[in-house]
């Protein structure tokens, strides 16, 4: 269950979770979260939430509604984003769910349309979102700068491996190429070809087509993936290059 | 027709890095020009029950439908008709699926996403339900030919979402649209001509969630000289991310052209060659 956390000059004043298909925020005591101040509107803004994500509409206030600095008029919240009504924060932060279950959730299912809250369906969430989507590209980029806390993938090393080769002979002997994108093919289309894949534990190397394959340290490949080690000499279609890792 | 030199197929089906068993069934046919993925879902070990189902019976039914496609594939005004067969065979298995469910307590609430293609007459015949995808790369163009029956799909489509968004959505890998959920089920299915040289792929979202589309190409047009290796290559690109769902890819290459004897594209071959 996500929440919002609300807060006035780095004082926490209370914690509300998103239960309800639309929580409404404003100065009016019918207001889901009502916050009595001059500054904010009656009906100052609404969140609609929709199974796990949720998303922010300003109601037309008189002193508008930011989030991360920015002002918006609908924005898709991501976890940990800051929306600023006058003096008042309130934090977003989607559900931290459990390793586990996150996993279970994440198996597909199917929802029908009875499942959803009405505003999900498509022909709703056109009328409830409206046509004006001017505001949402900047409010995204901005908030880049706050990566949402997802899930983690398994990241790469912190410090990603940087491999490059160096070609030794022929008519380009001396060029260097550096291997920043996950495969990078080696050799002519149709004559010779091998691949070097970029892997979160190194790099390797794999034949990909030609009737001869590539040598390594003067071993002839088979058709498997072979790692490479720094200062490997790679022999392709009678060229020699080097691989190495830089640092 | 045997199409087993015109068209070249390779399957892959992997776990992934989290789950412990596979519940992503595939099924190909060279030969007979067809191929079949299914990514099941619901309950203890009931999601591969639903996909191998589905995968088992297509097959089976396709398999004896295709032997003599004319029979099947033409009805009696000379059209073609792959569109009815595959109609009629996928409302079959999401019959025999829904019967199980209803009938065993620990298959309640089993479901599939199905997607499939047959070749046929220089043509591909595209059915599918669900999130589970099929990609096409015609020289430099790779694009998703298939379109999510997925809540995030609706929710782009409506524009409250966009494709960038969507992305870090909380709401990923849920179906609109599945296999044997209901008595009935409409399934998507289009035409379209294919050329020589064409690469399909089919995969389950346990691909697409974990390699961007970019990606997915760029490894396609690299490696296309060899799809084994690029089918082995797409998977450990999802398990190297993270492989958080089972992942299944099925490659297709249209080696030539292959109009049938008695089809539309092998009547139109016999007239060009008759005016050269």
């Amino acid at each position: 269950m996500a929440k919002l956390t609300l807060s006035m000059e780095g004082m926490l004043l209370k914690e509300i979770p998103l239960v309800k298909e639309r929580t409404t925020i404003g100065r009016k005591p019918h207001n889901d979260i009502q916050i009595d101040n001059l500054a904010i509107s009656g009906e100052h803004a609404v969140i609609v939430t929709i199974l796990n994500d949720a998303f922010l509409e300003d109601l037309d206030s008189t002193n508008g509604t930011n989030v991360n600095g920015q002002p918006v008029k609908k924005h898709f919240l991501q976890n940990g984003d800051v929306i600023e009504l006058g003096k008042y924060r309130l934090r977003y932060l989607s559900e931290a769910q459990p390793h586990a279950a996150q996993a279970d959730f994440e198996k597909t299912m199917i929802i029908r349309p009875d499942m959803l809250p009405k505003h999900a369906g498509a022909a709703d969430a056109k009328a409830m979102m409206g046509e004006t989507q001017a505001g949402m590209p900047a409010a995204h980029a901005l908030s880049a700068d706050q990566p949402p806390a997802r899930e983690p993938a398994p990241e790469p090393p912190a410090a990603p491996l940087r491999g490059a080769i160096q070609i030794l002979t022929g008519a380009n002997a001396g060029k260097e190429m550096e291997l920043t994108k996950t495969l990078s093919t080696l050799g002519k289309p149709g004559v010779q070809v091998a691949v070097i894949t970029r892997r979160p534990h190194g790099y390797f190397i794999t034949h990909v087509e030609g009737a001869s394959f590539p040598a390594i340290n003067g071993k002839v490949l088979d058709a498997q993936a072979h790692p490479l080690h720094d200062h490997d000499i790679i022999e392709l279609s009678g060229t020699k290059m080097e691989f190495f890792l830089k640092d | 027709m045997d199409l087993s030199q015109v068209l070249e197929t390779v399957s892959r089906s992997d776990p992934g890095m989290v789950r412990s068993h596979n519940e992503d069934a595939v099924h190909t046919n060279a030969a007979l020009g067809f191929v079949i993925l299914a990514d099941g879902m619901g309950g203890y070990n009931a999601g591969e029950v639903a996909s191998g189902m589905v995968t088992a019976l297509l097959g089976s039914e396709l398999e004896k439908a295709l032997v003599r496609p004319e029979a099947r594939l033409i009805d009696k005004d000379g059209r073609q008709s792959t569109r009815g067969l595959l109609e009629a065979e996928i409302a079959r298995a999401n019959s025999a699926v829904y019967q199980a469910a209803q009938s065993q307590p620990q298959y309640a609430g089993m479901g599939t996403t199905l997607v499939m293609a047959v070749f046929y007459d220089n043509r591909i015949t595209v059915a599918h339900i669900g999130d589970s995808r099929l990609y096409r790369l015609r020289g430099e163009e790779f694009r998703q030919i298939t379109r999510d029956h997925s809540l995030l799909q609706e929710q782009i489509d409506s524009g409250m979402l966009t494709v960038e968004q969507a992305r870090s959505s909380q709401n990923k890998n849920l179906v609109t649209r599945a296999v044997g959920v209901d008595p009935s089920v409409e399934a998507e299915i289009h035409e379209y001509a294919t050329l020589p040289g064409d690469i399909y792929l089919l995969c389950s979202d346990g691909l697409n969630d974990m390699v961007e589309d970019e990606e997915i190409g760029m490894t396609l047009q690299m490696l296309s000289a060899n799809l084994q290796l690029a089918a082995t290559q797409l998977v450990q690109m999802a398990n190297d991310n993270g492989g958080r769902d089972n992942v299944s890819v099925i490659l297709l290459r249209v080696r030539r052209e292959y109009p049938a004897p008695h089809g539309l594209g092998g009547w139109l071959a016999r007239l060009l060659a008759w005016f050269k």
